[in-house]
C-alpha cells in the first residue's frame, strides 16, 4: 500500500534541493510498482532486441555452433568483401532495389485512384458493400494468398486458361523469371489495395463538404471537384505515406518471396532479405549470412533515418 | 441544390459504377473459383478451361479427405492455443510497458523511451535473432512463438499514445484514494481505453493466426506445427520433398487424382473463419488503422 503522503512527493524534478542521486533515490521509492512493470519490457528487449545486436558481431567472425559467439576467431571484413565481389551483390541489391521501386510506381496510386472512386459513389450501401469486399483479400494469410496464386500461376491454372482463350501458350507463370515482378507485384495490389484506401478515405471525410457546395454553385462539375479539392484534401496523406514508405524501400521483405520463387527465378526474385534467409538458414552460413543482413541493416538505418527527418519537417508525423 | 448532371457527369457515374463492379469481382473471384474447385468432380475439372461459374459435378471428397487428415485438426488446436496464449501475453506485457512509458514523472522514462524506440530503426537481422532464441533453449519450444514477439514496437506506440490521452487527474485522484500503479493500470487505464486495446488485441491475433515462418525455423516436431505451417506443406508445392502422399491425407497413388482436391478443400477449410468473422470486426480494423496514422 502506498502512503498518500507521498502524493505530494510526486513532483520531485521541481525540488531543486535533492541532490542526482538523491532525485533517483526518490523516484525509485515513489515509482516502484512502475519500475515493476518496466522489468519485463526491460528483459524482452535485451534478450530479443539488443542480445541480437550484439550477435552481429559473428559477421566479424569465422562462427561455428561448437566454439560460440564469443570463442570464434575474428576474421575481419572478408565475409564483406567476399560478399561486395560475388556475382550476387549486384543480382540482389538491383532486385531489391527495383521489386521496391516498380511496387512504389504500381502499388502506391492504386489506393489513391481506388478511394478517390470510391468517395464518388453516391449510393451508400453500394459504396460500402464494395469497400468491404475490397478488404477481404488482407485477411486471407500468406500462405493461402501464395497457395492460390502458384494454383493459377500453374500449368493448368486459371490465368494459362484466360491466355490460352486470347492466343498464348500454356506454360506455368512461376517457373519465368521475367515475370516474377510482375505476378508479386500485381497480387500485392490485389491483397492491399482495399485496405491501402481506408487512410484515404478516412482523410476525405475530413473535408469540408461546404467546399464541395461552393465548387458546385461555380458551375465546378465532378471533374473539376475531383482535381481542386479532393487531391488537395488528400495530398499531406500521400506526401506522408510516401515519404514513409521510401524510407522502406531497401527493406523487402521475404515471407512472400520464399514462399514464390524457385531457383528458376533466383535472377529476378531474389533479394537481399532471401538471400540471407538462404544463406543463414538454409545453407546454415551463418558468418557470412549476418554480415550480408549487417549490410542491409545499415541501408535501412539510413534510409529510414532521412525519411523519418523530412516527414517531421514536412509535417508533425514521425516514427518517433 | 439540385443540378442537371452532364452527359460527361452520366458517362464517368456510369463508368465509375462499372469499375468498381469490376473491383468487388476481381477481389471476390478468386475465392469463388477456389471455393467452387473444391467442390468439383477432379476429373471434370481437368478438362475444364477458364472462368468457373459453378461447380464441375458436385462431389464432397476433397473435404471429407482434409477431415480425415489429422495435420489440419492438430494445427487448427494448436493455432488457437498460439492465438489465444501469444495475444494474452502481447496485451499484458504492451499495456505494462505502455504505462512505463506514458507515466508522468519518471526520472527514466527518457532513457527507457530510447531503447525502445532504437529497435524500429535497427536491428540484429535474422541470423543473430535465429541464433539468440536457440541460445535461449526455445528452439523446438512452443514458446518460440509467444515470446520473441511479446512486444510490437508499433502496437506500444499506439498504446503509449491512447493512454497519455488519459486525463491526469482520473489518475491523480485514484492515488491519493491509495491505489498503486497497478491498481490503476489495471482498473483505470485499461478501461477507459478499451477501443485502442480492443484494436491492438485484434491486431495481435491476426498476426499469430496468419504467423508461419517461426514456426518454420524454429519448430521441429510436427505435432507443434500451426495451421498455416501445415498448409505451406500441403499448399506451396515447391518444397515437395516434405510433401508426401501420406501427409496430405491421401492412403494410395489410387487418390492421387484428389491431391487439387485436397488442397482447393484445404485452403477453404483455412480460410472460411477468418472470412466469416472480419465483416463484423472491420469497424475496430479501420480504427486501428487510423490511429495508427495519426501519430506514432
Amino acid at each position: 500500500m502506498q502512503k498518500p503522503n507521498l502524493v505530494s512527493q510526486r513532483g520531485i524534478k521541481k525540488d531543486k534541493k535533492l541532490s542526482k542521486p538523491q532525485i533517483i533515490k526518490k523516484d525509485f521509492f515513489v515509482n516502484y510498482q512502475v519500475y515493476i512493470m518496466a522489468v519485463p519490457m526491460v528483459i524482452f528487449f535485451i534478450l530479443f532486441h539488443y542480445m541480437p545486436m550484439y550477435g552481429i558481431i559473428i559477421a566479424f567472425k569465422d562462427f561455428t555452433v561448437g566454439k560460440g559467439i564469443f570463442e570464434s576467431e575474428w576474421i575481419g571484413f572478408e565475409n564483406f568483401i567476399y560478399f561486395f565481389n560475388s556475382h550476387y551483390f549486384t543480382r540482389v541489391i538491383k532486385n531489391t532495389v527495383l521489386l521496391s521501386l516498380y511496387g512504389l510506381l504500381w502499388g502506391f496510386p492504386a489506393p489513391i485512384i481506388l478511394a478517390i472512386l470510391l468517395n464518388e459513389l453516391h449510393r451508400e450501401k453500394f459504396k460500402r458493400l464494395v469497400q468491404t469486399i475490397s478488404y477481404l483479400p488482407h485477411f486471407i494469410s500468406m500462405v493461402v494468398i501464395c497457395g492460390i496464386i502458384i494454383d493459377f500461376c500453374s500449368h493448368d491454372g486459371l490465368i494459362n486458361d484466360l491466355l490460352v482463350m486470347i492466343g498464348y501458350d500454356r506454360k506455368n507463370l512461376l517457373i519465368n523469371p521475367n515475370l516474377f515482378r510482375t505476378i508479386y507485384i500485381s497480387s500485392n495490389i490485389w491483397k492491399e489495395a482495399g485496405w491501402g484506401s481506408i487512410i484515404y478515405l478516412g482523410t476525405l471525410t475530413n473535408i469540408d463538404p461546404a467546399l464541395y457546395e461552393a465548387a458546385t454553385i461555380d458551375g465546378a462539375r465532378r471533374f473539376r471537384k475531383i482535381i481542386h479539392i479532393t487531391l488537395p484534401g488528400i495530398a499531406p496523406t500521400i506526401i506522408i505515406l510516401l515519404i514513409l514508405r521510401l524510407g522502406h524501400i531497401m527493406n523487402t521483405g521475404f515471407e512472400k518471396i520464399i514462399l514464390l520463387y524457385n531457383p528458376m527465378t533466383y535472377e529476378t526474385a531474389d533479394v537481399i532479405s532471401s538471400f540471407v534467409y538462404r544463406k543463414g538458414l538454409v545453407e546454415s552460413n551463418y558468418s557470412f549470412s549476418t554480415a550480408v543482413g549487417l549490410f542491409n541493416s545499415a541501408i535501412n538505418f539510413g534510409f529510414l533515418l532521412v525519411s523519418n527527418s523530412i516527414s517531421r519537417k514536412v509535417s508533425k508525423t514521425s516514427l518517433w | 441544390m439540385i443540378y442537371k448532371k452532364t452527359l460527361s457527369e452520366k458517362i464517368f457515374d456510369f463508368v465509375n459504377y462499372f469499375l468498381m463492379v469490376l473491383v468487388a469481382v476481381l477481389c471476390l473471384y478468386p475465392l469463388l473459383y477456389v471455393v467452387f474447385s473444391s467442390l468439383s468432380d477432379p476429373l471434370l475439372l481437368v478438362t475444364q478451361d477458364g472462368i468457373l461459374l459453378h461447380p464441375m459435378g458436385f462431389t464432397l471428397k476433397g473435404y471429407e479427405l482434409v477431415c480425415k487428415n489429422p495435420n489440419i485438426l492438430m494445427g487448427y488446436i494448436n493455432t488457437f492455443f498460439y492465438v489465444i496464449a501469444g495475444t494474452f501475453i502481447n496485451v499484458i506485457f504492451t499495456a505494462m510497458s505502455a504505462y512505463v512509458l506514458s507515466h508522468r514523472n519518471l526520472y527514466w522514462k527518457k532513457a527507457l523511451t530510447v531503447i525502445v524506440v532504437f529497435t524500429m530503426f535497427f536491428s540484429g537481422g535474422l541470423i543473430p535473432f535465429f541464433l539468440q532464441v536457440k541460445n535461449l533453449g526455445l528452439y523446438n519450444s512452443r514458446l518460440a512463438l509467444i515470446l520473441p514477439s511479446a512486444i510490437v514496437v508499433w502496437n506500444l506506440i499506439i498504446m503509449r499514445t491512447a493512454f497519455l490521452s488519459i486525463p491526469n487527474s482520473l489518475e491523480e485522484s485514484a492515488r491519493i484514494d491509495g491505489a498503486g500503479d497497478f491498481t490503476i493500470l489495471f482498473r483505470i487505464v485499461i478501461p477507459l481505453s478499451a477501443a485502442t486495446i480492443a484494436v491492438i488485441t485484434l491486431f495481435y491475433a491476426v498476426g499469430h493466426w496468419n504467423s508461419w515462418f517461426s514456426a518454420m525455423i524454429f519448430l521441429r516436431n510436427r505435432n507443434k506445427y500451426p495451421l498455416q505451417l501445415v498448409l505451406r506443406e500441403i499448399l506451396i508445392a515447391n518444397d515437395t520433398s516434405s510433401m508426401t502422399v501420406d501427409e496430405i491425407g491421401l492412403n494410395s497413388a489410387n487418390d492421387d487424382k484428389y491431391r487439387v482436391l485436397v488442397q482447393y478443400a484445404t485452403t477453404v477449410v483455412a480460410t472460411i473463419p477468418i472470412l466469416c468473422i472480419y465483416p463484423y470486426l472491420q469497424k475496430y480494423f479501420i480504427k486501428g488503422v487510423m490511429i495508427g496514422s495519426l501519430k506514432g
